[in-house]
Parts: structure tokens; sequence; C-alpha cells
């Protein structure tokens, strides 16, 4: 029997009523709560209480919808970038071009190409500067860039290069400039200014990212 | 005769191989209740998107290791857990900890203020909403994901009867969070 009393110790049977609920209790479990249900009108008073939650926390969970179809899409392209890193080493434009073949029809709308070709150009431009040594490094600024929104961006030492185009792809940002002697890089976010607020979040979501290190706004 | 699908274990050891198309027939069948745990546990879509990519990336990366000791959905929910925490942890070092983003994310949670309105189910789900993490991240893994005491207690890594005692309390609250909802259940 089940006390009101707030402060006494759950039964092990009154622990178990979820998962009887749920359907996965163990057989020899399942039996002791069935036997202990025929005698125990309070009990069984909790059983229903539970299979209100079972039914409701199933409805609340059911409408929190379903993640975008872009999810599938980064996750292959990812699977791609490093099936053909473990494959060549330095064969990221045989990455490319697989990547390029395997996109839908839709994404490869005359509209889009001219930004394609544009990551393409920052993949190759990426390649080159984690092939070089550090010294070699000066700079990777590019004339005409001074216009827009821009923040700065470090990425941990194991970011790859496809993983830096893909980054830069889902923000559809830009490489202006860099690495500095830091190893930071200045990324064009939009040709016009965005407002403070939209900056703030895209860089909040930037410093989520598994491949960031730091990412702050460039003002 | 009606084509089987093949078991998730399966699938597993062609990923293992390189097998692109089993990844996509995993993620289709894992990738919304995985998304749903994760969205439950940091109430923020984007970052429940990118919890997403990176398990199934990393299930692309150790498939090989997967030793079939828990059903495949079971090691799924671990590892979104772990990023799911290790991003939540990531966000306390910005600044912006759980609460916080709780507090701004889901502002009517309050059972007091903002129910008065509704029918019990509506009531009820809302302080499903409002329980705290552990508490939400125990009912969601017994009723929604349907998991048993030990898979519960193998996905959070507590032992198994912290598992149940914390169902119990979890329950309880969410019974208090009604009582002040206006939703008399009799119990607590």
């Amino acid at each position: 029997m089940i006390a009101s009393d707030n402060a006494r110790e759950p039964t092990e049977l009154e622990m178990l009523l979820p998962w009887y609920a749920a359907g996965t209790l163990r057989r020899r479990d399942r039996q002791r709560v069935e036997e202990a249900l025929r005698n125990d009108a309070d009990l069984a008073r909790q059983v229903d209480l539970v299979r209100e939650e079972f039914s409701e926390t199933i409805h609340f969970n059911e409408t929190l919808g379903a993640p975008p179809p872009r999810v599938l899409d980064r996750l292959m392209a990812s699977i791609d970038a490093e099936t053909a890193r473990k494959r060549v080493p330095g064969a990221i434009a045989n990455w490319l071009t697989g990547y390029f073949a395997n996109l839908s029809p839709r994404t490869l709308a005359m509209a889009a190409s001219f930004a394609v070709l544009a990551i393409a150009l920052q993949g190759f431009m990426l390649v080159d500067i984690f092939t070089k040594p550090q010294s070699e490094i000066s700079g990777y600024g590019l004339s005409g860039e001074h216009h827009g929104t821009f923040a700065t961006v470090r990425f941990v030492r194991q970011a790859n290069a496809g993983e830096i185009t893909n980054f830069l792809q889902d923000y559809q940002a830009t490489l202006v400039d860099g690495p500095t002697p830091g190893g930071v890089y200045k990324v064009r976010l939009g040709v016009t200014s965005l407002a403070k607020e939209e900056l703030v979040r895209i860089v909040q979501r930037m410093r989520r990212e598994r491949i960031v290190e730091t990412a702050d706004a460039d003002e | 005769m009606a084509m089987q699908a093949p078991a998730d274990e399966a699938l597993i050891g062609r990923i293992a191989r390189g097998d692109r198309l089993a990844m996509q027939v995993l993620f289709a069948r894992h990738h919304v209740q995985i998304y749903r745990f994760v969205l439950r546990l940091l109430r923020d879509e984007m970052a429940a998107e990118d919890v997403i990519g990176e398990v199934f990336l990393d299930v692309w990366r150790q498939a090989d290791r997967f030793e079939g000791r828990s059903a495949v959905s079971t090691w799924l929910i671990a590892i979104a857990r772990f990023k799911a925490l290790s991003m939540l942890r990531k966000r306390r070092d910005v600044g912006l900890d759980e609460e916080t983003a709780e507090a701004i994310e889901e502002p009517s949670d309050d059972p007091e203020r903002a129910v008065a309105k509704q029918d019990k189910g509506e009531k009820l789900r809302r302080c499903l909403a409002s329980l705290s993490r552990e508490h939400r991240e125990v009912i969601d893994l017994v009723y929604y994901h349907e998991k048993s005491v030990e898979e519960v207690a193998r996905i959070v890594g507590i032992p198994q009867n912290t598992v149940k005692t914390r169902m119990f309390y979890a329950r309880k609250k969410l019974g208090e969070l009604c009582r002040m909802a206006g939703i008399d259940r009799g119990w607590p």
C-alpha cells in the first residue's frame, strides 16, 4: 500500500510503476507489480496517474518537431570530407568534386553556382594554408573586402580544410584575411551591415561549433 | 513477402565498412527521436541540430567500436547526451548558463502564471516542460524513449537504484507543479 505521507520513502514497487506502464519491466518484476495491483487499490490508482503522465509525455515530445533536411546534408558532406581525406591525403579537390556531385538539383541551381565556386576557391586556399608551415603564412587578405559585417575566428588545431569550408558555407561567410600570428582569421558575414543583435547571435552560434576555438564580432 | 528492414546492429556493421547508404538509413530511423531528446536538454533548436550532426558523425567514425552491449538507440542517446551536456558546460563558460537560457527561451513556464485557461493535458505538458533538466531527462527516457531501468542507468551513468528514485522524485515534483497549476491529481 502506498501512503500519502510525503516524507515516507517510496516502496520498490511504487518506483517500478513507470516502467510497468511503459512495458519495459523485466518479466519477474512485471509479475510482482501485477500481483500487488490485484490487492492494492492505492497502487492501482497510482498506475492511472503514471499512464496519464506517460501519455502526455509522448504527446509533448511529438510536438517538438523534427530537424530540417539540412542536418543530413551537412552530415553527409562532413562524411564525404573525411572519406576523401582518408583515401588520398591532400586530395581535397577530389572531395569537392564528389561533394558537388551529390548536391540536390535545387542546390545546383545556377544562382548558387557562383557561391559554390567561391567556397571551392576558399577550400583550395585553406588547403594551401594548412599545408604551409606557419612561418610561411603571411596573410590571405583580399583586396576590396572592406565593406560589410565581419567576425574573427580561430579554429581548433584539429580542424581540417573540409570542415572549415563547410563552416564558411554554413554561415555564408567569406574568408577575407588571416591568419594573424595568433591563428585568427577574419571572415565577412555579409556585404551590408547586420544589426548588432544579429551579429551577436551569429557569433554565439559560431562559438558552439566543434571546430571553433574563439569567435568574436569585428566591429 | 515483405522485405525486412535490416536491424540497427547490421546497419552499424555496414557503416563500419564505409557504407554511406546504411548511414542514411540509420539517420532516418533515429534522428527525430535523438533530436527531441537533445532539444529537451538544450531548449535551443539550432544547438540541437548541431548536436545531431555531431552524434551521427561520431557514429560514422566509431561504428567499428560498437560492441553491441546495449541497443543502438541507447548508444546514440548516450552519445547525444554527452555532447549536449558538453555544450551546456561550454555555454556556462561563456556566461550563458542553463537556467539563464531556460529563462530566456521559456519565460512562460511558471505554471502559476500561465495556465489558467488551459485544459488538464495542456497544463500537465507545461508542467513537464517546467521540470529541472535531470527530472525531464529521466521522464523522457522512461516514457518517450521507452528505456528500461538498466538502459537509463547506462545512458545517464548512475546506479539502477538511483534511476528508480530519480524517476520517483521527478514524478513527485511533476505532481507538485500540477497542484500549483490547479490540477489536483491526489498525489503527492
